[in-house]
């Protein structure tokens, strides 16, 4: 990394089941502006990740260009990484989880990445429901780039140029809903007691699990003009109601009160503990929930939380009934015929 | 007039019109043939439509083992309305044509120096059968039958064909047979056969086989260890991985569980196509995509990637007409350069160029080898000629001893014995550095693969030493490439000589014909070499030093194989010559002969003129 984090750390931190600190997640010093929404959501990754206990070297993250994209390097510096090339990063993460199934895929892409350049990949990569996390850190604008609009810009919002978008944005969740998404959640880079549990329950997850996140930028988008503001968001967000998401190993001792909470057991064993708090919304109907995502986007609300979630999900490999083997481990004499059955297709050839 | 006479040397063609199922009569008789111990070599000729177009099958027979295309047709046969004015102008003096009488030929048609030979085809079909799509089928086996009298073939051999060739459909075997009989019972009573062109047995094929390069790269792709297969639809490739999922699910399904130890997927372009074989490999498995031109143009951008990121991946470029969407059913040599030097900036791709379904094998198995050894994008060009055709081909052969080629993979107890990993150090000095698998250790080993400049460790630095060091390595490491591609194949000529000609992939066959039309009818002598592999090793650059002329004879309009041995070389543009052939058919004997002699001091009678060299569908 180009900027090594000091290694001292504090004898007393709390360590997680593997014996890791949270610092054993973290990455390289960030060199994205102070106060981008980013840096924030790299944080909840890092302690949802410490939380869960996973093994930083089973996770693999990915990106495709951008400001947010470069977010990986800035956390799970023992994970291996991939910045591939703008917008095709579900592709890439595509190819890596058809050949080792076992590890947790981490997707991180920004709104240009995603709903511009990269839309065709996003929409194949849901249709397929890759099992995988999908984290867009959205800031309705291109930051590497210096400022542009994005797909995700809303009609009339203004970034730091002044002049208000004349196109209509693009719903990430909604689009994803569509497209028959398995999970969709969404989010806002400050409000990291909503992020945390829902990055643990992505990642539980199994299938294709989106979570846009409203990441501001704050050089180029974060202007009272903007809909991707710090104060816009925290001034127009509704949260679909508290998430708690439990571990598997841990004992369930939180009780909710029947009516006001759904409880969901993943397919690891996890639970994840729903507290409703928005009426219009039942999380695992689609119907629902993109009805939901349509009514808060009239009064002119952001519509945060799990919106939807499908309990039974069948991934990818599920549909493809490929070998439960990681297809990377198999050797010469699980994939080679070998010569005897070469001379009885060539005999089928005269 | 002079009929042709001939036993076991001529060229037939089939004209028909596309989607009325004559692929499979066609295949029969070409196939008939090679069962009775004769070299044959169909070459399909099909429009980029599903029906109704003019579409041609040409056979190539020849008991002295030529494979390649010709030029000229000897006899002709002819059940489109639509393309008879062209098809009869391409008989040879002495030709055959033979055509459905049921209605009379059109007069203005007949040369007088042709035999003409009507069979009422749709008569005979119309009084048989009352279903019109058994009409329609069975005259294409009723002409095969007919052809069996007129070529006095084997008739035993057809019908044992036939009986192979529907094995578990055993209520299409009687038939057609019967159809098959059809036409030889009347042809023997109505026409004088057999013609003075005939077939004899002969001993001649050995135990070759006849197989399409397509289903030969899939086979290759199986024994070479691929797990994952992502792809896009695209003419002629699109049987590749239809190959490997049959052969797949035939050879890869785990005993115990019955789960596939494979994955194919379907990509929504190629551009995800190549994106997903780059993650599988990086993640370390075998994967592979298969396209034609307009693919590999999207795929350039992850081949820009995995070059620099140094990602072992694997691409079988079928070619097609280009520029574009070119002419996508007719065959070409034109993807050499925008694949040797797919994407931008400095990059450098390696090619392989097999010739033969046998090697389109070898090369696909290899390909996987080179790619994990070399850590570096093996692009495998063939084209729709070799690709969609059967060719005769030696049969395929695995040795079973044969380990992959994993290349330098780190595992964990590797990692152990490591201070420091740097992904980009070069530990070994020949340039190609360790990887280590994502998962493989808990505290080592893991860095950030980026298509962005980065110093040895896999660091993201915009220095521009370290920049300029990763690219000189990465030149290094194409030196070290040069030891581990195939090497070119070398024919030296009968007498000491200072021209020769090089080629690669399809071009062999009729490259070698017009060798031996040169000698036996002009009494020059050439010294001939076919590479294998981009980049071109010392051998062909002391091949080429060693002549005064060396022809380079190649299937595109710019001579792109000759540009890159200019390029990589350093040569001068006097040294090579062009002998070239773009229209869309398989280069001809005949016209790589006349093209050297156009351009051979002493013969160019006439002056040399590009736009002239070009061989119509006739040549
Ligand atoms: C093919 C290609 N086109 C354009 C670019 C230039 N580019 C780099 S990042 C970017 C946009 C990034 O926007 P976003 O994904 O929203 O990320 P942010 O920087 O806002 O986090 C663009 C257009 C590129 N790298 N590659
Ligand atoms: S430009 Fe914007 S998005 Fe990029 S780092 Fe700065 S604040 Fe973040």
């Amino acid at each position: 990394m180009s900027y090594q984090l000091p290694t001292f750390r504090h004898p007393e931190l709390p360590v997680n089941e593997l014996g890791y600190t949270r610092a054993d997640y973290e990455g390289a010093i960030s060199t994205l502006c102070a106060g981008c929404g980013h840096d924030s959501i790299s944080g909840a990754i890092v302690r949802a990740c410490h939380e869960l206990s996973l093994e930083p070297h089973r996770i693999a993250k990915l990106s495709g260009i951008g400001c947010s994209s470069k977010a990986p390097t800035y956390f799970l510096g023992k994970s291996h990484g991939f910045n591939s090339v703008h917008g095709r990063m579900p592709s890439v993460v595509s190819g890596a989880a058809m050949a080792n199934r076992d590890l947790l895929y981490l997707g991180v892409s920004g709104d240009g990445d995603t709903a511009s350049i990269g839309m065709g990949q996003f929409a194949h990569a849901i249709r397929r429901n890759l099992n995988m996390v999908y984290i867009v850190m959205n800031n309705g604008c291109y930051g590497l780039t210096k400022g542009q609009d994005s797909a995700t810009a809303d009609e009339g919002s203004a970034s730091k140029k002044g002049d208000a978008n004349p196109f209509s944005a693009i719903d990430l969740p909604g689009l994803a809903l569509q497209l028959g998404a398995s999970f969709v959640a969404r989010s806002f880079s400050g409000d990291k007691g909503q992020l945390v549990p829902l990055i643990k329950a992505a990642i539980s997850h199994r299938g294709f699990a989106l979570i846009d996140v409203v990441s501001p930028c704050v050089t180029f988008n974060n202007n009272a003009a903007s809909t991707k503001s710090y104060d816009f968001v925290r001034e127009h967000a509704e949260a679909t109601g508290t998430v708690d998401f439990i571990p598997m190993r841990e004992e369930i001792t939180a009780s909710y009160a029947a009516g006001h909470a759904h409880e969901v057991t993943l397919h690891d064993g996890s639970v994840l503990h729903l507290e409703k708090l928005s009426e219009d919304l039942d999380p695992f109907d689609r119907v629902s929930a993109l009805v939901a995502l349509e009514q808060y986007r009239a009064r002119g609300q952001i519509l945060t939380g799990l919106i939807y979630m499908n309990k039974d999900s069948r991934d990818l490999h599920d549909v493809l009934e490929t070998s439960r083997r990681p297809l990377n481990s198999l050797r010469e004499e699980d994939l080679c015929p070998g010569n005897k059955v070469l001379v009885n297709i060539n005999a089928s050839l005269r | 007039m002079q009929a042709l006479q001939s036993v076991n040397e001529f060229v037939i063609k089939f004209a028909n019109v596309n989607g009325t199922g004559s692929a499979s009569a066609n295949n029969l008789f070409a196939k008939a043939i090679f069962r009775m111990g004769l070299p044959v070599c169909p070459k399909n000729i099909f429009p980029s439509n599903i029906q109704g177009l003019p579409t041609w099958y040409e056979v190539r027979v020849s008991e002295r083992g030529y494979l390649g295309r010709r030029g000229g047709v000897d006899i002709m046969l002819s059940v489109n309305p639509q393309s008879m004015p062209q098809d009869i102008r391409e008989l040879e003096p002495g030709g055959y044509f033979i055509h459905d009488n049921t209605k009379p030929l059109d007069l203005r048609l007949i040369r007088s120096d042709v035999t003409i030979i009507g069979i009422p085809l749709t008569r005979i079909c119309n009084e048989q059968y009352k279903d019109p799509r058994q009409r329609q089928l069975f005259k294409n086996v009723i002409y095969v039958g007919a052809l069996a009298a007129l070529l006095d073939m084997d008739f035993a051999v057809l019908t044992e064909l036939v009986e192979d060739q529907f094995k578990g459909k055993e209520k299409l075997i009687l038939p057609n047979i019967h159809a098959l009989e059809l036409g030889y019972q009347y042809t023997k009573e109505n026409i004088a056969c057999p013609l003075g062109i005939r077939v004899r047995r002969a001993d001649k094929v050995g135990d070759q086989v006849l197989l399409d390069g397509n289903t030969a790269l899939g086979l290759g792709a199986i024994y070479g260890g691929a797990t994952v297969a992502a792809w896009y639809p695209i003419t002629p490739s699109t049987s590749v991985v239809d190959a490997f999922e049959r052969y797949a699910k035939r050879l890869r399904i785990d005993p115990g569980t019955g789960r596939k130890n494979y994955a194919i997927l379907q990509a929504e372009d190629e551009l995800a196509a190549m994106g997903m074989v780059v993650g599988a490999s990086w993640n370390g498995a075998r994967a592979f995509t298969a396209t034609s031109g307009p693919g590999l143009s999207l795929m350039s951008e992850f081949l820009g990637l995995a070059y620099f990121a140094e990602i072992p991946t694997v691409l079988f470029d079928v070619q097609r007409a280009g520029p574009s969407t070119g002419m996508p059913t007719r065959t070409q040599q034109s993807d050499v350069l925008s694949a040797a030097y797919a994407s931008h900036g400095d990059t450098k791709q390696v090619l392989l160029f097999p010739s033969t379904p046998k090697e389109c094998f070898d090369f696909a198995a290899l390909s996987f080898d080179l790619a994990e050894r070399l850590q570096t994008p093996i692009i495998l060009l063939t084209d729709l000629d070799l690709g969609m055709n059967d060719n005769m081909s030696p049969p395929l052969v695995w040795d079973d001893e044969r380990q992959y080629d994993r290349g330098k993979v780190l595992n964990a107890e590797d990692l152990d014995q490591i201070e420091r990993y740097g992904r980009y150090l070069d530990v070994d000095g020949d340039a190609i550095c360790y990887r280590t698998i994502p998962g493989t250790h808990p505290e080592k080993g893991a860095f950030f693969t980026r298509g962005t400049s980065r110093d040895e460790y896999a660091v993201y630095t915009e220095k521009g030493e370290e920049y300029e060091k990763n690219m000189h390595r990465l030149m290094a490491k194409w030196e070290t490439i040069k030891q581990w591609v195939p090497g070119p194949v070398e024919q030296a000529a009968g007498r000491d000589t200072d021209t020769a000609v090089l080629f690669f992939g399809t071009s062999e066959e009729s490259s070698m014909e017009a060798l031996d039309y040169l000698v036996e009818e002009d009494g020059i002598h050439l010294n001939a070499m076919r590479v294998r592999a981009f980049p071109f090793n010392h051998e062909v650059e002391a091949f080429i030093a060693r002549h005064q002329r060396v022809f380079v004879i190649e299937q595109n309009r710019d001579a792109q194989l000759r540009t890159l041995l200019m390029a990589e070389f350093e040569l001068g543009p006097d040294k090579l010559k062009s002998v070239l052939c773009f229209d869309g058919t398989p280069i001809s004997a005949r016209n790589i002969r006349k093209q050297i002699l156009q351009q051979m001091p002493g013969y160019n009678v006439t002056p040399l003129r590009r736009d002239k060299l070009v061989g119509g569908l006739g040549e």
